[in-house]
């Protein structure tokens, strides 16, 4: 059987030189539409893959409607929590695990005093956030809820910021100097940056450089550290003008997070945020009926719309012209087979099933397959230099060459091709011997 | 060996039907040399296209070997063609992208023999019609005799019960025609059956027997005096 097998890719390879412009004809067909849906599909799933998939279906963004229908749109409450809101979640403690979190920019003052100071990027959140995501860490882990309570100055720092600090040392117990203020550090993450980062939509760009710091959430309030982040004052856009009434206004500015591991737990997570609705609306604070959503990751993102729109509609076109190369391949495969009409009549004269043709054929597609895959693969290497030129840099970036996508287009070419050559193989396969015979 | 019984073939469109064979019968014993003759269009091809099992027939009889072939499928009847059948075609046939030794090696490769075997047979074939030297050339490095002594060693390899030759000699001149059908003539002695279709009245003179085909039927050669005196002109010629 395996010998057959190859000794049908060997009378491909002699049919396919035999014809070099026809054969370079679908080889181009089948390379060009490989690579670029290709190269689209790289950046599509890049930007559509799930951050987390252990534990996405678990992990819940509540959102409360906290300035009423006439702000929202298409009826939706904000993306974010006000202060307010925020600390009620937390302080009622519904969920196993919970936080807040909003971005904060310090500025970091290196111990050596010939290095100027640089600016971090990270968060202000709550012990339960390195649990909740699974943050792996290189050194130490995460602070305590004791530590939140506490307002203490702590941080965990990521590889790379440790790298620059400290030349990638455990760094756990020292201390760095942030806007003047001095935090122990307590761990070192592995690099980590889920993509794209669903923990926070809100603040800014999804596909962003990864956060550098981690600090207290209540420590960052009490130290009136504003967010580096997103906010939202609705469409008045008043923000007030002192702390407190920032604080206690009703601006969104705080990413909140819940872990509910049932279904059940996520039911009663929603009466919760209902009945504090009411609440609030029985003391006079809204005056519109509840109004409130529990969104799991894949929801979230989906409602964020983090896939780009470009990366789906352009994922659509190669995939369309794909098709129309495949259709191409189907009329090249047809008129190159159906020349070789004579010789089928032969084959079958002498013996060979259909099946025998079938196999025949569809192997010497499997070939042109193979052969546009590789073309494929080089084009779809050129076409990683190119994506910048339709997408954001950000994204762009994300889209890779690797293993797993070198093997599916080879095996998208092939299977292709085979497929387009279903239809001609069949028309060969039906070549009456008789006929062929007699016209001879 | 080959039996047909009562035999029809028609070819139907919307508004005509065509016999090309009309209740036709013949009976070809093992070992015999059986010249099919007839002028152009009396059913010759048809009648060995029905036999090659290459075209199924309307109605009738047919056993091969034994064996009643009307009812077998597609699979069943390319198995027959391949073990039981060599065909020896007027235009040779061969496949121009294979080298001789391929061509050969073509109905063997569908029988699922090994490669030593192959290559035994394949050898034995092209000795015997004295190409073994032109195994690696291509069938355009050949004069038209050449090509058709490979197509008769392809016939041959497989060691078929039935020899099926469609106007041999048809493509060649006469040097080459002679040539081929004396190769012909040695197979039948050495025990082969050959059923072979021609208009040459010299050819048919050198089988054993004669059936001779008008308007889709078998007739008595008798009802075509002009064919009949040739092919007893053409014996009285023969040397043996």
């Amino acid at each position: 059987m395996s010998g057959m097998f190859f000794h049908n890719l060997r009378l491909g390879a002699t049919s396919l030189r035999r014809n070099p412009l026809l054969t370079a004809l679908m080889i181009m067909s089948i390379g060009f539409g490989v690579a670029a849906s290709m190269v689209t599909y790289a950046v599509f799933r890049a930007v559509s893959g799930d951050p987390i998939p252990q534990k996405s279906a678990q992990l819940f963004v509540p959102q409360i409607d906290n300035r009423g229908p006439q702000y929202n749109r298409h009826g939706e409450p904000p993306d974010a929590l006000n202060y307010t809101d925020a600390m009620a979640l937390m302080r009622a403690h519904k969920a196993p695990r919970q936080t807040l979190l909003f971005q904060v920019g310090l500025s970091v003052m290196p111990d050596d005093a010939q290095r100027m100071p640089f600016k971090a990027v990270g968060y202000a959140t709550f012990s339960d956030f390195f649990n909740m995501f699974d943050v792996p860490f290189q050194y130490g882990q995460g602070w305590g809820p004791g530590q939140d309570e506490s307002r203490e100055p702590v941080v965990v720092i990521s590889r790379a910021l440790n790298q620059k600090l400290f030349g990638g040392a455990n760094s756990v117990g020292r201390e760095i100097t942030m806007d003047d203020r001095h935090y122990r550090i307590v761990g070192v993450t592995e690099n980590w940056d889920p993509k794209p980062r669903f923990f926070d939509m809100f603040s800014g760009n999804a596909y962003a450089m990864p956060a550098q710091v981690y600090i207290p959430f209540n420590y960052a309030v009490a130290q009136r550290f504003d967010t580096y982040g997103n906010n939202n004052c609705g469409s008045d856009g008043k923000r007030g003008d002192d702390w407190g009434s920032w604080l206690h206004g009703e601006c969104v500015w705080v990413s909140a997070w819940v872990e509910l591991d049932t279904a059940a737990q996520a039911e009663a997570y929603r009466q919760y945020l209902d009945g504090y609705a009411r609440e609030q609306r029985a003391a006079g604070r809204f005056n519109w009926p509840p109004n409130n959503r529990l969104r799991d990751v894949a929801a979230w993102l989906d409602y964020e719309h983090a896939v780009p729109p470009e990366s789906r509609i352009s994922l659509s076109l190669a995939l369309g012209f794909l098709v129309i190369c495949l259709v191409n391949t189907i009329g090249l495969l047809l008129a190159k087979f159906m020349r070789r009409a004579p010789e089928i009549g032969v084959r079958r004269a002498l013996g060979a099933s259909r099946a025998d043709i079938y196999r025949q054929f569809l192997a010497e597609a499997g070939m042109v397959g193979l052969a546009g895959g590789v073309l494929g693969l080089v084009l779809t290497g050129l076409g990683m230099f190119g994506i910048g030129l339709v997408f954001e840099p950000q994204i762009a970036q994300l889209a890779r060459m690797d293993v797993s996508l070198v093997l599916l287009t080879l095996v998208v070419a092939i299977a292709a091709t085979v497929l387009a050559a279903f239809y001609p193989t069949w028309r060969a396969a039906q070549v009456q011997p008789a006929w062929q015979l007699k016209s001879n | 060996m080959l039996k047909m019984t009562h035999l029809s073939k028609v070819y139907r469109t919307e508004v005509v039907e065509t016999y090309a064979l009309r209740d036709f019968n013949i009976n070809v014993n093992e070992g015999e040399f059986v010249a099919v003759t007839g002028p152009s269009g009396s059913g010759k091809t048809t009648f060995l296209t029905i036999a090659g099992l290459l075209e199924t027939f309307t109605g009738g009889q047919y056993h091969l070997d034994g064996v009643e072939v009307s009812n077998l499928n597609d699979n069943e009847r390319s198995r027959i063609r391949n073990e039981k059948i060599g065909f020896i075609f007027q235009a040779f046939n061969l496949i121009p992208d294979l080298n001789v030794f391929d061509n050969v090696e073509v109905p063997l490769r569908y029988r699922g023999m090994k490669a030593p075997e192959r290559k035994e047979r394949i050898m034995n074939a092209l000795d015997r019609v004295g190409l073994a030297s032109r195994a690696k050339h291509y069938p355009a490095e050949l004069s038209g005799g050449q090509q058709q002594r490979v197509a008769i060693a392809r016939a041959l390899a497989g060691s078929p019960r039935l020899l099926l030759a469609d106007e041999p000699t048809g493509n060649l001149d006469t040097q080459m025609a002679r040539g081929v059908m004396e190769l012909l003539e040695e197979i039948h002695r050495e025990g082969a059956t050959i059923v072979m279709v021609t208009h040459d009245p010299e050819l048919a003179a050198r089988a054993q027997r004669n059936v001779h085909i008008i308007d889709g039927q078998v007739v008595d050669l008798a009802e075509d005096p002009r064919f009949h005196h040739a092919v007893h002109q053409a014996r009285a010629n023969s040397p043996a």
